[in-house]
């Protein structure tokens, strides 16, 4: 393994000129020998590699969309070093064979850390609760239905208890699937465009039964891609009397509101859908008083004969690893609402604190994972350049700040754009 | 002036002046269509097609037998029949029917946007002819110009429109076209049936169909979809009939002129009694002559900006 120096790097957070030293995989205090590769990082500010603890990469089942290969190729372009992939794969990751196979193949071809996470349910079916103990010996960090609610509540207070047998994180999707059938959100703008809504209330009524089923069981929960106001405020409140709850969002909801599905482009269809410009605010807030604990991506590869057809019958989701940090940063540290230190904390360390992945710091001694952003770079993102196998991204087009010039993921470089 | 865009989407889209311009041509159109010789030569040499996803009598025969009058080559497509049922997809079936030098496709399909998503992607016109519950724009371009026939203006008018809102395109078309031309819009429906936010489109939503009629100057039923019905929304016919109809009682709540609308087809005993249906105050019938004229003249303003370029 390569020796690395990286010198002349701007710390995101103390904002000191700082050398980087790597061997081994590691960060080290010095090098035993010269090193192999000296990365000039003069202008460039340098951070843990990102943590995105909810993506979907696909394999096995939907490689047409998406695999291991691409997708973490796309996340280390993006600056992750780790990625969390949700279970909803073909056959579903509920068992540990399922496990090791993508792991074997994250080791084989992966350019990222990938960190499974396994079904809550066989077959994510929400009746019977999956072999999260082999599962976890294979090496799942959590569990979750993601794509679907965890179905009832009495499924849901027994996946807490079972999971606390293996300290294994709990992850759901909150959406009461009885009132959330639509395309969008529900609201003046879904009426005007004539398309069934998913209201806020589908979400908030599973983030209430989440908190007080764990409160119930003092045990904890974490909350996936949460959207609404109402329901980061039932989270803030949980919090504050000392429910157990962590909660995520994604770039999509600080950054864009259901407006932008006037011309039915299906870019701008996801579940949760995009909501109002109230809701957008409210995330912000969330984001700065500490009740939204992490930035994930959702990432969620579509092949086009998914996206581009008609809007309701569109897939939901849209790709996010290679325009994370620029949307971050473009809109919530550029206009002051988040310094870079707390931005970069949601995306690297507060994930890898709830999952215990052990990653996300620059410490000495821990595996090298670390990504040089220079911030002051503006770009258009394009189609082109995406690396992902599929393009369905809001954000082609869109003029972005805080450019990934470097990943670095255990020591080994897997995405450079200096040279 | 002529209209700005290739395709007709929707109400949404058209300025208050397209909207009077497609009226007024419709005018002319009506005096050809009620003459004894039928035949112009507006679509000379040009081509028009029919592209159904969904059901419809009217809408779609009054389209073929427009562009027919004005002398266009015209085809038909419908859902069965065709290689929609071998799974073509939408994209692909438009760009077969664009690639014979159509010059205008007419569709109706049952998602919202359909025609949105079809129309920067094809250089044929795109007509709506309903999508989704989204619009219904030649629908609501043949209300009001049945209104603007009688009233001799839409400015100043009270239209009350009633039954289920929620699944109707033809209620959107028309709160958005009538609006624009300044007349008021009042809508009652079950609640259930209200979609969330109606009233920013700029109608008054009321609590009571009889709320909604009084003082109006038109009253316009809208069809039960009981096809579009996903779940129970109103737990009888019976019970429907009884408290949201709109009644010969109901009916007299509007000023005493008012004209009694209906897009059809009508499911007589529920969203109206057929005495109200028959009654002398019903332009049901002219309606549909009026969607002749509506449609020639839509397909006559959309060929002519065609013939600019």
């Amino acid at each position: 393994m390569k020796r690395i120096e990286i010198q002349n790097a701007t710390h995101f957070s103390t904002n000191e000129k700082i050398t980087l030293y790597i061997e081994n995989g590691v960060f080290v205090d010095a090098l035993s020998e010269k090193a192999d590769e000296v990365i000039d990082a003069e202008g460039l500010t340098v951070m843990p590699g990102l943590v995105d603890m909810h993506c979907h990469l696909r394999e096995p089942g939907f490689e047409y969309r998406e695999d291991i290969k691409t997708g973490t190729l796309s996340a280390a372009k993006g600056g992750f070093s780790s990625v969390c992939c949700m279970p909803n794969t073909k056959p579903v990751c509920d068992n540990a064979a399922v496990v090791e196979g993508i792991l074997r193949k994250a080791e084989l071809v992966g350019s990222a850390n990938v960190f499974p996470i396994g079904a809550a349910s066989k077959g994510l079916e929400g009746k019977e609760i999956a072999e999260m103990g082999l599962m976890k010996e294979a090496g799942i960090v959590a569990v979750s239905d993601d794509g679907k609610p965890i179905a009832t509540a009495n499924l849901l207070k027994k996946v807490l208890e079972y999971a606390s047998d293996f300290d294994l994180p709990v992850l759901n999707h909150c959406e009461d699937l009885t009132i959330g059938e639509g395309a969008m959100n529900d609201g003046a703008v879904a009426t005007s465009l004539g398309l069934r809504g998913i209201p806020a209330i589908a979400e908030e009524i599973m983030i209430s039964r989440d908190i007080l089923t764990a409160e119930y069981l003092d045990m904890p929960i974490h909350i996936c891609h949460v959207s609404t106001a109402r329901g980061i405020d039932l989270i803030r409140q949980a919090k504050k009397r000392g429910v157990k709850v962590t909660c995520e969002t994604c770039p999509h909801y600080f950054s864009l509101t259901e407006d932008k599905c006037v011309n039915y482009d299906s870019n701008f269809k996801m579940n949760p859908p995009l909501r109002t410009e109230a809701d957008r605010k409210a995330v912000i807030e969330g984001l700065k008083d500490g009740t939204i604990d992490c930035i994930v991506t959702d990432h969620a590869p579509h092949h086009v004969d998914e996206k581009d057809i008609e809007f309701s019958l569109a897939n939901n989701g849209i790709i996010g690893f290679e325009t994370a940090f620029a949307v971050g940063y473009t809109y919530l540290v550029k206009p002051g609402y988040l310094t870079l230190t707390e931005m970069v904390e949601k995306m690297t360390i507060n994930p890898s604190k709830i999952l215990r992945l052990g990653r996300g710091t620059l410490d000495r001694g821990v595996p090298a994972d670390l990504t040089l952003v220079d911030l002051k770079q503006e770009f258009v993102y394009t189609k082109e350049e995406i690396l992902s196998k599929s393009t369905n991204s809001p954000y082609i087009g869109e003029s972005l700040q805080g450019r990934v010039k470097v990943t670095i993921t255990g020591g080994k470089i897997t995405y450079d754009e200096l040279r | 002036m002529g209209l700005q865009s290739k395709d007709l989407l929707g109400l949404k889209q058209l300025t208050a002046d397209e909207i009077m311009e497609i009226l007024d041509t419709a005018k002319m159109m009506k005096m050809v269509l009620t003459s004894g010789n039928k035949k112009t030569s507006h679509l000379q040499g040009k081509s028009v097609v029919t592209l159904f996803y969904e059901n419809s009598t009217r809408t779609r025969l009054s389209f073929e037998l427009a562009s027919k009058y004005m002398g266009s080559a015209s085809a038909n497509i419908s859902t069965s029949g065709s290689s929609v049922n071998k799974g073509e997809s939408l994209l692909d079936t438009a760009r077969t029917i664009d690639m014979m030098a159509t010059d205008i496709i007419i569709m109706r399909h049952s998602q919202s946007g359909a025609p949105h998503y079809l129309a920067p992607r094809v250089k044929a016109s795109i007509v709506n002819a309903g999508d989704g519950m989204n619009e219904h724009p030649t629908q609501a371009l043949l209300d009001m110009f049945t209104l603007y026939e009688k009233y001799g203006h839409l400015d100043g008018l009270k239209v009350a429109i009633c039954g289920d809102l929620y699944h109707s395109r033809v209620v959107r078309s028309n709160v958005i076209g009538l609006t624009k031309l300044g007349s008021t819009v009042s809508v009652a429906g079950p609640r259930t049936m209200v979609p969330i936010g109606l009233e920013k489109m700029g109608c008054t939503v009321c609590r009571s169909v009889s709320e909604a009629v009084r003082d109006a100057d038109a009253v316009m039923g809208l069809r039960v979809q009981l096809e579009r019905q996903q779940k129970s929304l109103f737990p009888s016919v019976a019970e429907y009939a009884r408290f949201y109809s709109i009644s010969e009682d109901v009916l007299k709540l509007a000023k005493p002129d008012a004209y009694l609308l209906h897009p059809g087809p009508c499911n007589h005993g529920v969203e109206l009694p057929t005495s109200v249906y028959d009654c002398p105050q019903s332009v049901i019938n002219e309606q549909v002559t009026n969607g002749v004229a509506v449609r020639m003249a839509v397909l006559y303003l959309l060929m002519a900006r065609r013939n600019q370029e």
